[in-house]
């Protein structure tokens, strides 16, 4: 990956995690990823005025969480599935992280755990033996 | 499966874990406070952990390194806050520049909750990682270091699932 993209994904990420960190928005974009709103049927479930509303839908259609398109006078906008996934993937990527520790942790107290590469170059004076276990006589 | 629970809170940027082992607490809680046994368990397959300096105290600084199979080492430290054993810890993780385990500024830490309570079974066990904002989440995940070859069986397990 190269620095440009790098700071792309981040960039991304950031705004993902800004648009998902209103209440009103995370409500906007489960309406919106069950089906295909219209932005003044959305205005009319909140007690708020209907450009603040077109503000927090703005927020999230930058994000990428959802596109709009117009159809006459109406703008019609749903959820985007994808991105919405993308953003519980890096959490996700974490959890694969600590599911791996905790196995081990699991097998190391059933007294299951082999010794590993590891000890080849590591050695563990618990495991080495204490005297030569051949004879050379 | 030792894992019962995961929870991602978007919002927080916070991953809680809620797994039950069958042994007792004290047990679990040897498993952290023993370097040759948490280095056995931390480092993901492939990535093997060595810990340099390592004591559960408060206030007290671990020091460890990762391995990963070309030989490249990566350098971290806890940072231990609150200690009352054997129920439980806290710290910030993060990672450092070289040998010397001078913190990587540039890098984010994370702050850890670890419990330790007893059941019928034996133990349950909550672990509660905290990142600042997306952006450390993501660069920690950059690092690649940590997720290795666990992320890639994962991927594998989701193709063959699609």
């Amino acid at each position: 990956m190269t620095e440009r993209e790098r700071d792309e994904q981040e960039d991304r990420a950031d705004a993902w995690f800004h648009a998902l960190a209103d209440r009103t928005r995370r409500d906007i974009l489960r309406r919106v990823l069950a089906g295909e709103h219209s932005v003044s049927a959305l205005a009319q479930g909140y007690d708020m005025s209907f450009a603040a509303v077109q503000k927090h839908v703005a927020v999230l259609e930058r994000a990428g969480l959802l596109t709009k398109r117009r159809q006459g006078r109406e703008a019609l906008a749903s959820g985007d599935l994808e991105a919405v996934r993308s953003v519980g993937a890096l959490l996700t990527e974490l959890e694969s992280l600590w599911r791996g520790r905790i196995s081990r942790m699991d097998e190391l107290l059933a007294g299951a755990l082999q010794p590993d590469n590891q000890s080849d170059n590591q050695p563990d004076p618990h495991n080495q033996p204490t005297h030569p276990t051949h004879r050379t006589d | 499966m030792p894992v019962t629970d995961v929870q991602h809170d978007l919002d927080a940027r916070t991953l809680t874990i809620t797994a039950d082992f069958a042994a007792p607490v004290e047990r679990v809680w040897d498993v952290y406070a023993d370097a040759r046994q948490l280095e056995r368990v931390w480092g993901p397959p492939g990535y093997p952990a060595t810990f340099v300096d390592h004591e559960l105290a408060p206030g007290s600084r671990t020091t460890y390194y990762m391995t990963s199979p070309e030989g490249e080492k990566y350098y971290a430290y806890w940072n231990v806050e609150s200690v009352s054993a054997p129920t439980g810890f806290t710290f910030t993780d993060g990672f450092a520049l070289d040998e010397s385990f001078t913190p990587n500024e540039e890098m984010p830490e994370s702050s850890q909750v670890f419990r330790f309570t007893g059941t019928d079974a034996g133990t349950r066990a909550t672990f509660v990682a905290t990142y600042a904002d997306a952006e450390s989440l993501q660069k920690v995940l950059d690092m690649g270091a940590v997720e290795g070859s666990t992320l890639a069986i994962n991927q594998i397990d989701d193709l063959l699932a699609s």
